[in-house]
């Protein structure tokens, strides 16, 4: 087993992205907004002359909203369909090498965990929850009632 | 078609090259299905290609190996050596001809009955002119291809480079002047950036695309259309060399193609309704295509049944589009452009094709989503044409920048009428009931407040905001009220992710100079959310116009030339309309020029009091609402508007003053001279005249009689005792002594009898009102 996933903490879980799908690992300073959008869009960034769309994962999950004001977030960059978004986690902590492939989770998640799971998989560090990137891009019930 | 061709080549040439290898596999293996297979498939294209382009050589030789390999495939012949050999030569032969072609050379002389005839069943001993086929073959193919074949992607790719190549340019040319440079430097990034420029346009040129390749499939498209349909239609087609953005040409494919089938569906009539409406039997469907400035305007005229206004306002008050308040305020354009509306559709039936009334509003929103417009104009019995507007591509976009609450957005400009400030002289802003409503130099249009629509905290009064006048969709305007305007920029415009998509404000996303991310506004969107009603908006505010414009000083006049040559203007609204007629019916009659309309007799001014000397006069038939004048002219110059001030006459007359309009000076026609001056007479009688009219006549009771009446006269007979103004008597008629009247005699002789008959022919109708108003115009001098 080969596949790397980026161990990053969302409202203070760790959890695992798989790293094929994360490009880069950025620290955002501006954020534009986007008036109107769904609130899991936390706004725009500018990233080496492009446009990130910038998704505040505790959001998309019903956890609450990142807060952003400080100003530096970091973020972990994925391309889907074309577009670039950036991931606003808490934390990016490292690479680790999947141990197994991923297993339903047989208890029940909270929030929208549930939504975004793929499954658990084995690390070294312990069995981590994979998360699908798009789920959490695409947004929970409150993004489509935007 | 050169295109095509060049097409063509290029396909075959792929396929030969790909089958290089197949050729000499199967000839070892003649039994391989796969390998067959591939030489079959190339056979067959180029015979269906042939017979596209008329190569009549090119499609014997590939429908007969076509034909051979055909029956292998079917499991009737073998595939043995000697087939193999003829089938090879005939595939050398197809390569040569069409490195013949690609060369623009004539073909190869020669006759392929050899080939053909190789290929049948037990034919033999044919391998030899193959292999000298080979030899010639392939000395041909080897001159260097001059066009290559690209993907799609790989374009689209490079483009998006360059475009992110500008971008990176921007963000250099802020961190240079934010920093102290050496002019070197400075001077190398003038270079850099001309070349970036340069190559940004060469790419752009290579994704144009002819349109054509739009145009191509619409010939076979009407054709089984209008098979289905029991229709016939010819199209035309034109400007297929314009050249447009591929991704717009895939943009617009849609909704031409719809538009097409609306007219072949809709428009056009079956052939016995046209030759009832004595029109061809064949519909005519031209499209062309042209360019004019940054778009590309694309016209689909039928001359087909046209677009019935009325039928369209009916079904949408029957479907409750419309009030019917709103419905006679329409104007014929305006009527025709709800066939935009959604669940509108005027076909009787619902068909295959079309007639379910989703269509016409998707294409129009279509449209509009690239930056484009969709016009429609037509004629009930004469046709219907359809305009498309778009533009050349849409990658780049002139914008303007505005920001509202410290946030930048951009505004394409393309939808921008104009910029006004709230607190412009011209300009008012009301809100009733909480809705806005600004009025622009007397126009009225709807106000939204861009924090109101982005749910955005304002620190600037609504007093000191700036309001931008947008056009959505080419016809309905509103005003957005902005903190301030910044400044006008060429954008590289991606499109935004789905989230933000999906809020229906924003086109897309673009990073400004100083690098930061933008958001496009979408203009139609932001109406929409702003809640802005702008098919009823546009209605209301021409009704705005009206008072507005009559308020204003500005008169519509008719400009033109007059006999003797002046440049003149009537006011507009007394002219009902324009005559013309032959100088013979102008006729002196009671001390003034007369003329003859059809039944009624004119006073006629404008002649300057002689009478033209021959030919035709054009004259104008001028309406105080009770009484008629002509007026004669020589040629209308223009419809005009008297902005300027008038200079009064010091006399009254004819002309009362002169003024500048459209940059020279023209006389005023003063109407209301003309009216006292010319039916003056008349409009003062206030006693009937009286007409004595033989009592014993029959003729002249009952037929004469009512005519006289009809003209203002009380008829009385001979026992009458008081005045008559007027007689009438017939000819050769004794007259009682009373002759303080006029006497019109009546001969029932076409010709008159002499030079001193002054007697009217008793059917001269016109010749007997004529007299008849003589008296009338007499009594009043």
């Amino acid at each position: 087993m080969n596949v790397l996933l980026l161990v990053v903490t969302i409202d203070g879980e760790r959890v695992a992205l798989p790293a094929a799908a994360v490009e880069s690992v950025v620290e955002l300073d501006t954020l534009i907004p986007v008036p109107r959008a769904a609130p899991h869009v936390a706004g725009l960034s500018a990233l080496r002359s492009r446009v990130l769309t910038v998704i505040d994962c505790k959001r998309s999950l019903e956890l609450g909203t990142s807060d952003c004001s400080d100003g530096i977030r970091e973020a972990a960059v994925v391309e889907l369909d074309g577009h670039h978004y950036a991931l606003i986690v808490d934390l990016v902590e490292d690479v680790v090498e999947a141990l197994s492939d991923p297993s339903p989770v047989r208890s029940t998640m909270g929030g929208g965990w549930e939504r975004v799971s793929q499954g658990m998989v084995d690390t070294e560090g312990g069995p981590l929850l994979l998360v699908d990137v798009a789920a959490l891009v695409t947004g929970g019930a409150e993004a489509k009632a935007a | 078609m050169d295109d095509l061709i060049a097409d063509f080549v290029a396909e075959c040439r792929e396929m030969l090259e790909a089958l290089g290898g197949e050729i000499v596999a199967w000839e070892a293996e003649p039994d391989d299905r796969a390998r067959l297979d591939s030489i079959f498939r190339f056979v067959h294209t180029v015979k269906g290609n042939c017979g596209f382009f008329e190569f009549p050589r090119l499609e014997a030789l590939s429908h007969a190996a076509e034909d051979a390999l055909a029956d292998v495939r079917a499991g009737r012949r073998q595939a043995d050596g000697q087939l193999v050999s003829a089938v090879l030569a005939v595939i050398d032969r197809i390569g040569e001809m069409i490195a013949a072609i690609e060369a623009g050379e004539e073909m190869p002389a020669g006759d392929d009955s050899a080939l053909i005839d190789a290929l049948a069943p037990g034919a033999e001993g044919t391998a030899a002119p193959a292999a000298t086929a080979v030899v010639e073959g392939q000395g041909r193919v080897s001159s260097a291809p001059r066009t290559i074949r690209l993907s799609v992607e790989l374009l689209d790719r490079v483009m998006s480079t360059v475009s992110d190549m500008v971008l990176a340019r921007n963000e250099l040319a802020r961190r240079l002047r934010e920093a102290p440079t050496e002019v070197a430097v400075d001077g190398a990034f003038e270079r850099l950036s001309a070349i970036i420029a340069d190559m940004r346009d060469a790419i752009t040129r290579t994704r144009m695309q002819r349109i054509e390749n739009l145009f191509v499939g619409l010939p076979r498209m009407v054709r089984d259309l209008s098979a289905e349909l029991g229709k016939q239609v010819l199209v035309d087609i034109e400007g297929g060399d314009v050249e447009l953005d591929r991704e717009m040409i895939e943009m617009i494919r849609d909704p031409l193609t719809h538009i097409i089938r609306n007219a072949v569906d809709h428009g056009i009539e079956k052939p016995a309704e046209r030759l009832k409406a004595g029109k061809r039997e064949i519909g005519i469907l031209s499209v062309s295509a042209r360019q004019s400035g940054n778009q590309i305007l694309i016209d689909i005229q039928d001359d087909g049944r046209g677009i019935d206004g009325k039928k369209l306002v009916a079904k949408a008050l029957d479907v409750g589009l419309l009030e019917m308040d709103d419905a006679s305020k329409l104007s014929p354009r305006e009527q025709l452009a709800l066939i935009f509306e959604a669940g509108l559709s005027t076909a009787k039936e619902v068909t295959s094709i079309s007639g379910r009334g989703v269509g016409m509003d998707v294409v129009r929103s279509n449209v509009e989503r690239i930056g484009g417009i969709v016009e429609v104009d037509s004629k009930p019995g004469e046709g219907t044409r359809m305009t498309l507007r778009v533009p050349l591509t849409l990658t780049i976009i002139p914008a303007l920048t505005v920001s509202i609450a410290g946030q930048h957005f951009a505004i394409p400009r393309s939808a921008i009428e104009e910029i006004v400030r709230a607190t412009g002289e011209s300009v008012t802003l009301e809100h009733l009931g909480g809705a806005g409503v600004a009025t622009i130099r007397g126009r009225r249009v709807p106000e939204v407040s861009l924090a109101g629509i982005l749910g955005l905290e304002s620190e600037v009064g609504e007093k000191d905001r700036t309001l931008v006048v947008l056009r959505p969709s080419g016809g309905d305007v509103y005003a957005l009220s902005v903190d301030r305007i910044h400044d006008h920029e060429e954008l590289v415009v991606k499109p935004a992710a789905p989230a933000v998509m999906a809020t229906g404000l924003y086109a897309g996303t673009t990073l400004a100079d100083d690098g930061s991310p933008i958001l496009l506004f979408d203009p139609a969107g932001l109406a929409l959310v702003g809640g802005v009603k702008l098919e009823a908006q546009e209605r209301s505010a021409r009704i705005a116009d009206g008072p507005a414009a009559a308020a204003a000083k500005s008169t519509a006049v008719l400009l033109f030339r007059a006999l003797d040559g002046s440049r003149r203007a009537l006011r507009l609204a007394v002219v009902d309309r324009i005559e013309e007629v032959q100088v013979d019916s102008v006729k002196e009659a009671a001390g003034q020029l007369r003329v003859q309309l059809g039944e009624a007799i004119l006073p006629l001014a404008g002649v300057g009091g002689t009478k033209p000397a021959d030919g035709k006069i054009r004259l104008f038939r001028l309406n105080d609402g009770a009484h008629e004048i002509g007026y004669a002219f020589a040629e209308v110059i223009d419809f005009a508007t008297i902005d300027n001030d008038i200079i009064h006459s010091d006399n009254p007359g004819e002309i009362s003053g002169v003024s500048l309009i459209n940059g020279a000076p023209a006389e005023l026609v003063d109407a209301h001279w003309l009216f006292a001056n010319h039916v003056g007479g008349t409009a003062r009688v206030s006693e009937p005249l009286v007409c004595r009219v033989p009592s014993d006549d029959v003729w002249m009771q009952n037929m004469l009689r009512p005519i006289v009446e009809a003209a203002g006269y009380r008829v009385v007979g001979d026992e009458h005792e008081g005045h008559a103004d007027l007689v009438i008597a017939a000819q050769g008629a004794e007259l009682p002594g009373d002759a303080a009247g006029k006497t019109i005699r009546l001969r029932s002789e076409p010709e008159p009898t002499g030079k001193k008959d002054d007697s009217i022919y008793r059917y001269d109708r016109a010749g007997l009102l004529m007299a008849l108003k003589t008296v009338a115009g007499g009594r009043g001098q």
